[in-house]
């Protein structure tokens, strides 16, 4: 158990580094949320409130967040792929798993940098107070928020190893996740059958107890859910992962750029 | 004669060499669910806030759209044979240029106009938006010309290839500027002014104009400014482009950094 751990410590470390240290990344990190939360403090201008426009800026920055923790696990895999290094990761002795979620928590804890953007972003451009109802529980919320994504996006990473398009399978899951989480659309306003798929994914719960911890409400219990949310969605893509794993060997695509 | 073979073959290659088409269902979830996850994003943040209507978020976000394909593509030609290790080989081959480049571009705009218009198509059924029947030929007319000023545009972004790695990061940041400054989702008379008149010589914003005018029921002549100031601003990113792919290749020459930029 504690050699797993470490597996994952020095994978988080090593992606942490390894994204900071690229300027693209930190700069793609920073502007693609600024263009959402720009865009939305355009189309709110006049019908939001103060409380709105402050959920405004956190809601792109989350946005943002998920971006890099699903490109930067995705991306991540390319790489190893691309550097003929993937096949080792497989083979050496420690569980891939622990090595991918490192990946995915060090991609979304990255992230964070699109959160800090935003709201200077707003802050300096379109007058966003930089109130929050609850600064205690906001900080308690967004490590955990951060902690689901991670959770959930290397669910979605363990289909990274079988298909060497990863940019598609990125955009793929980038715009529908935004919607169905409720970021910047209230879920009542989709259609019905969406609201279940929402309450299933880990995020969705994270993002209400931010949204609680910045316009005021009780974030607790939307945590607890998220916790609990976050662990299934790990033990899914576990399985998943296993199952992946296998067909990837069986069909010898592993490789395959 | 060569160069003919260059333009067409050579472009169609590279096209296909683009998505790397083992397998053609990769076009599926970049091309055909990325843009309608985009226009129900934006159209029911259109809802919440009352801004506008459904129509005006399928049309402008379908056409914006095309600028995916476009810039990716154009700014590929660069990177993606960099990636392979064969910009160098194109480079150094006595093959024109203009065929070369402008080759690539060419399925890139029918590409991007396919793509703009399916957009329309789903996301209009998925939202109930009626466009009239007389309406949809006009309307094919102003996307093609919309990806063709986005393909000149890309070509620009295929320039400063030459010199910048990151090219994925370069596109999404012009998407980017594209989204905000184009219209796509936020009217242009309700952005600042120097906004808006940085819009005026941007790709899309003229195509969007025209083709909602089109689809509440104008006529192709009464949009022709706009869509002329489209094809013109395509043809001038075209030929900006092609002499910023120029000078690019030169500097690269001078500097050896054609693998490294």
């Amino acid at each position: 158990m504690s050699h797993t751990l470490a597996v994952v410590r020095s994978s988080f470390r090593f992606h942490l580094k390894a994204t900071l240290k690229s300027s693209a990344t930190v700069m793609y990190m920073v502007l693609v949320p600024i263009v959402y939360a720009t865009i939305a403090f355009f189309m709110y201008r006049g019908g939001a409130n103060e409380v709105a426009v402050v959920w405004i800026a956190v809601a792109a920055g989350i946005m943002g967040l998920w971006s890099t923790t699903l490109a930067g696990s995705g991306m991540a895999l390319q790489r190893e792929r691309w550097a003929g290094t993937l096949e080792l990761l497989f083979a050496s002795p420690p569980p891939f798993a622990a090595v991918l979620l490192g990946v995915a928590l060090a991609t979304s804890a990255t992230g964070l940098y699109s959160l800090v953007a935003t709201l200077f972003w707003g802050w300096a451009f379109f007058h966003v107070p930089l109130h929050l109802a609850h600064p205690v529980w906001f900080a308690i919320a967004v490590p955990a928020t951060v902690l689901a994504l991670g959770l959930f996006g290397m669910l979605l990473a363990a289909t990274f190893i079988l298909y060497r398009q990863t940019f598609a399978l990125v955009n793929l899951f980038e715009y529908p996740v935004w919607l169905i989480t409720g970021l910047l659309v209230p879920l009542s306003l989709l259609p019905g059958w969406v609201q279940p798929i929402a309450w299933l994914i880990g995020p969705t719960w994270g993002i209400k107890a931010i949204h609680a911890a910045t316009t005021g409400g009780s974030p607790g219990g939307y945590l607890a859910a998220a916790g609990v949310l976050a662990l299934a969605s790990f033990a899914l893509g576990l399985v998943c992962l296993r199952y992946f794993e296998t067909l990837a060997r069986r069909r010898a695509s592993l490789s395959l750029t | 004669m060569t160069s003919l073979r260059i333009f067409f073959l050579g472009g169609l290659t590279s096209f296909r060499a683009l998505f790397g088409w083992v397998s053609p269902w990769i076009y599926i979830p970049t091309l055909v669910i990325g843009p309608l996850f985009q226009i129900l994003l934006f159209a029911y943040i259109g809802r919440t806030t009352g801004i506008a209507s459904d129509k005006f978020f399928v049309i402008g976000n379908a056409l914006q759209y095309a600028s995916i394909p476009c810039l990716f593509a154009m700014t590929n030609t660069v990177a993606g044979e960099r990636q392979e290790n064969t910009l160098a080989y194109i480079l150094v081959s006595p093959a024109g240029r203009i065929p070369i480049f402008l080759g690539r571009a060419l399925p890139v705009v029918v590409n991007g106009a396919f793509v703009a218009a399916l957009a329309l198509v789903l996301g209009g059924l998925v939202l109930g938006v009626h466009v009239a029947a007389g309406a949809l030929a006009p309307l094919a007319f102003v996307i093609l010309v919309t990806a063709y000023s986005c393909t000149g545009f890309g070509l620009i972004s295929a320039g400063l290839g030459l010199r910048i790695r990151e090219t994925a990061v370069l596109a999404n940041v012009i998407f980017g500027v594209l989204l905000i400054f184009t219209g796509a989702n936020v009217p242009l008379d309700t952005l600042p002014n120097w906004m808006s008149t940085i819009s005026g010589w941007l790709p899309i914003t003229h195509g969007i104009e025209a083709a909602r005018r089109v689809a509440d029921g104008a006529s192709l002549a009464d949009v022709s400014g706009l869509v002329a100031k489209e094809a013109a601003l395509g043809t001038a990113f075209a030929v900006l482009g092609y002499g910023l792919i120029r000078l690019m290749e030169r500097q690269a020459r001078r500097r050896a950094s054609i693998e490294v930029a």
